[in-house]
């Protein structure tokens, strides 16, 4: 018998009997106020929010809150007369020196601040994590409850990598000191686009 | 590394010594705890949410068979490689042949504790082969060259003074450089260099979805994600037991995850990996490590369903007082003293006796693991097994009473005489433990027995 | 109703007052009490210590005292609890079932079988509450800190019922206080470690007696209190219900 052979046997021999999956289509959560919701959650884990009804008012808060002259690079065809439209063919450690990353998210959830980003919205896969700031789109009408709406919509997904981000890298591993950008983007701004 | 020479007792007792040290690690550990509270008291659903993942967890163990194959046919259909692994060295026999296979000899590796159980980085550091753990408390404990003391906080045991001597020591910062911004932006800029330049990147498993062939990392630094996207070849290492069904019950798990471990609604990132990048190797390693005999224990099978969020760390009086470390094993607090006596019960003997069963990690456990159920319950099996011995003063107290038990006391006053000769507090003995902070309790005139015998002849028999 | 009067065996021995004030405050509530005057122990420092195997004599001789009443009652959560819990008959486990059932803690007998609403005591004096561990997350005689649960408590209820008494609010309301049997010696360092952050709880919080369900609690947050030569006083609450001071 091999490894998976013998480790499946040892499964089959020691699990207990049946027991069955309970029914969990009861927890859901309210769609009452979840674009309030979101960003007063957003903001409580560190989350910078800007609610805009544009992409050029979208540009004019880039312009206002990061340093132009360094690498600002997008997914968004949108932004592209506004900033470096990124390539999903270069190799991802050329992506080092990004200064900002805008990308859109398919969701967002009100009750954690987290946004849903499956690779397609990233561009690349790296691109939300090794950016120095990170902002991420998310039309108003795409922000649900919980994560039990989330994955109701999700569903399988199409994608080889997905993801979701709930604010800026984080650590707090000397003495519980909350630092802001252990390895990731130092902040993450939310733009909703209402 | 695991060499063991003192138990918890006389670990624990050595951490105690520097008490404002200890104040303070009791202190860090509660204020998450309270954090924790503070999150699940925000939803209204949290005891159901516990019940649900209990509940989903039973049926991943009762199914975990077929789970598996599962699980690993649709790895394969999504193009990563499966291995199967049924021991420490075997699983570091795997990861080395894949990074030989291609001629690498760096890895960058995220928070595993499988790996550590597996003592993986010695392995291959034995090998040519160098490990650089990106997680700041597991690179901060590597660089110290100590296992981490919590699962989820690896280094919450140091005070940011010892971790800037370390970096000040290892990596040339600044001599009496301690605050905590300071030193993570420096461990930013030297691990960023290591993840740009590394070919291969190791991470571990939260949780595995059998449905989609899905496996979900969970972090808040994005150190895994750095590692994996950065590199040619991704390695993933999970105990078996890792599995969730479908892919839904994530919402429930993750829900659960952050709140219990630290108080956030999430965790930063919640990575879910299904296929490899365009020109990038993928392998996963399932791992039994005496997962399939746990599973086998009716009484201990349910430590299985962990997720590994350390809130019964946390909340856990003795952990908090006594440190990680003094288990003395990777997992260490409760849920570590019901998992490890599975793993070598004569080595790990003294873990469930580090404990005053006083329940409250079976309270804030969000898969509602009875872990001091379990504790009770692996006493039992470690006296019966004959390692009872092995756990100092109880051992003896107890053999003391096993020795003079077979019938030479009349029946009455055996259990009763065994206990007032042998609890602490009636022994009026310097060297006994009890006596060393705490006085004794004052000895009455009489018994409550006697008063009541006096009593009730005084008064007549039927008199209340 | 006759209550059959459990007194746990270091009780006996070492704090007569505790179990002199449950039998006063029963008879004084028109309860028919009786003291089986064989009783030792009911086996659970050798169950703690993993020789529950050994406890078989312990069981017997408990149904041989107590199966015949209506309610068993004691002034010790920890003990009624292995009790509920481990109590076995080799020859009869109905018999052992009903007893498990009949077995009280003070505290749950006075609020859940006879349901008291008044009482005639007086204890003018700031009271901390230690919540035992067996009493608290074995009986539930309160709700624990760790549940997204409703906020009750039966000592609460009954201490409120004092004159005179004032509660003190602790920062940390359900620590355990490291007791734990075997646990005081065999991990003497942390045992009297956590039991000196319970006891400065309390006394920074105000504290002027310290209160609890359980004596093995108090024999040990007493010790250390002795130690300090600290004023404040471990008092179990049957002695505070029963008190007219």
């Amino acid at each position: 018998m091999n490894t998976r052979e013998s480790i499946l046997a040892a499964v089959l021999k020691n699990q207990p009997p049946a027991s069955p999956l309970p029914d969990i289509s009861a927890f859901k959560g309210s769609r009452q106020d979840v674009v309030d919701n979101y960003q007063a959650v957003f903001t409580s884990i560190g989350g910078i929010v800007h609610v805009v009804n544009s992409f050029a008012e979208i540009n004019d808060r880039i312009r206002a809150n990061f340093d132009p002259t360094k690498r600002i690079i997008t997914t968004l065809p949108a932004m592209a007369g506004y900033v470096e439209l990124m390539s999903a063919t270069a190799d991802p450690r050329t992506f080092d020196d990004v200064e900002l990353a805008v990308i859109d998210a398919q969701l967002a959830v009100a009750e954690n601040g987290a946004v849903w980003l499956p690779e397609q919205h990233m561009g690349q896969r790296i691109i939300p994590y090794i950016c120095q700031h990170l902002a991420v789109v998310v039309p108003a009408e795409i922000i649900v409850p919980t994560l039990h709406e989330a994955y109701a919509q999700i569903g399988a997904g199409d994608y080889g990598f997905a993801a979701f981000i709930g604010g800026p890298s984080k650590t707090a591993d000397i003495e519980q000191a909350l630092v802001m950008g252990a390895h990731g983007p130092i902040t993450m701004t939310v733009f909703i686009l209402v | 590394m695991e060499t063991k020479t003192k138990d918890h007792a006389a670990l624990a007792e050595a951490f105690i010594k520097d008490e404002e040290h200890v104040n303070w690690h009791d202190g860090a550990l509660w204020w998450i705890r309270q954090k924790r509270d503070i999150a699940s008291k925000q939803i209204p659903e949290w005891e159901a949410l516990r019940e649900a993942a209990s509940q989903i967890k039973s049926n991943v163990l009762s199914n975990l068979h077929d789970y598996l194959l599962q699980f690993e046919a649709n790895l394969i259909k999504n193009g990563i490689t499966v291995h199967w692994a049924s021991d420490a060295e075997e699983h570091n026999r795997i990861v080395y042949s894949i990074l030989k296979a291609k001629e690498i000899n760096q890895m960058i590796k995220s928070k595993s504790m499988l790996t550590e159980e597996c003592h993986l980085n010695e392995y291959l550091a034995e090998r040519g082969i160098d490990v650089i753990n990106s997680d700041l408390g597991e690179y901060i404990q590597q660089l110290d060259n100590e296992p981490p003391s919590h699962i989820v906080l690896p280094c919450i045991h140091k005070r940011k003074e010892e971790i800037g001597e370390i970096f000040h020591e290892h990596l040339g910062t600044e001599k009496g450089v301690s605050d905590p911004t300071t030193l993570t932006r420096f461990a930013r800029r030297h691990l960023r260099n290591a993840f740009i330049t590394r070919r291969a990147a190791l991470t571990g498993v939260n949780f595995a979805v059998a449905e989609t062939g899905e496996y979900v990392v969970c972090t808040n630094e994005g150190n895994a994600d750095m590692g994996a996207h950065l590199s040619d070849v991704q390695i993933a290492s999970m105990g078996i037991e890792k599995i969730v069904p479908q892919k839904k019950h994530l919402g429930i798990f993750l829900r659960l995850l952050a709140r219990s471990a630290t108080g956030q609604p999430i965790t930063i990132y919640s990575s879910h990996f299904k296929k490899p990048r365009e020109g990038q190797e993928m392998h996963l390693i399932l791992v039994d490590l005496g997962r399939t005999r746990q599973l086998g224990r009716p009484e201990f099978r349910e430590s299985l369903k962990c997720i590994k969020c350390g809130a019964c760390m946390n909340t856990c009086p003795v952990y908090r007082k006594s440190g990680g470390l003094s288990y003395h094993n990777t997992i260490s607090g409760p849920i570590g003293a019901i998992l490890a006596p599975n793993l070598d019960m004569k080595r790990h003997a003294d873990l469930p006796f580090a404990s005053t069963l006083c329940g409250s990690c079976s309270n804030v456990c969000p898969v509602k693991i009875t872990i001091h159920d379990q504790l009770y319950q692996w006493r039992q099996v470690i006296v019966k097994e004959g390692f009872a011995a092995n756990t100092k003063v109880l051992g003896m107290k107890a053999m003391a009473w096993t020795l003079s038990s077979p019938g030479s006391y009349a029946r009455m006053g055996r259990a009763g005489r065994w206990v007032l000769n042998n609890i602490p507090f009636a022994i009026n003995n310097k060297l006994n433990p009890w006596y060393k902070q705490r006085e004794m309790p004052d000895g009455p005139k009489e018994s409550f027995g006697e008063w009541y015998a006096r009593n009730q002849k005084e008064n007549g028999s039927d008199k209340k | 109703m006759t209550v059959g009067l459990f007194i746990p065996c270091y009780v006996n021995q070492f704090y007569p007052q505790a179990a002199i004030a449950t039998l006063q405050l029963l008879q004084k509530l028109g309860v028919d009490v009786v003291y089986p005057p064989r009783q030792t122990c009911c086996g659970q420092p050798m169950a703690n210590s993993g020789f529950e195997h050994l406890t078989q004599e312990c069981n017997d001789l408990f149904l041989e005292n107590f199966a015949r009443f209506d309610y068993i009652v004691a002034p010790s959560a920890s003990c009624v609890l292995h009790v509920k819990q481990h109590l076995h008959s080799t020859e009869d486990q109905a018999l052992a079932d009903r007893t498990r059932s009949s077995v009280y803690e003070l505290v749950e007998f006075l609020t859940d079988v006879l349901k008291i609403d008044a009482l005639k005591a007086r204890f003018p004096h700031k009271v901390g509450i230690h919540q035992s561990c067996h009493g608290l997350r074995g009986l539930y005689l309160a709700q624990m800190s760790e549940l997204n649960a409703v906020p009750f408590s039966k000592p609460v209820q009954l201490l409120n019922m004092v004159e005179g008494l004032e509660l003190v609010d602790l920062d940390r309301p359900d620590e355990c206080c490291g007791f734990g049997g075997t646990f005081c010696v065999a991990e003497e360092a942390v045992s009297v470690k956590m039991g000196r952050d319970r006891v400065t709880d309390h006394v920074k919080n105000g504290a002027e007696y310290i209160t609890s369900v359980d004596l093995s609690c108090l024999m040990h947050l007493e010790g250390i209190l002795h130690r300090n030569k600290s004023a404040v006083k471990a008092v179990h609450i049957a002695e505070i219900l029963n008190s007219t001071m």
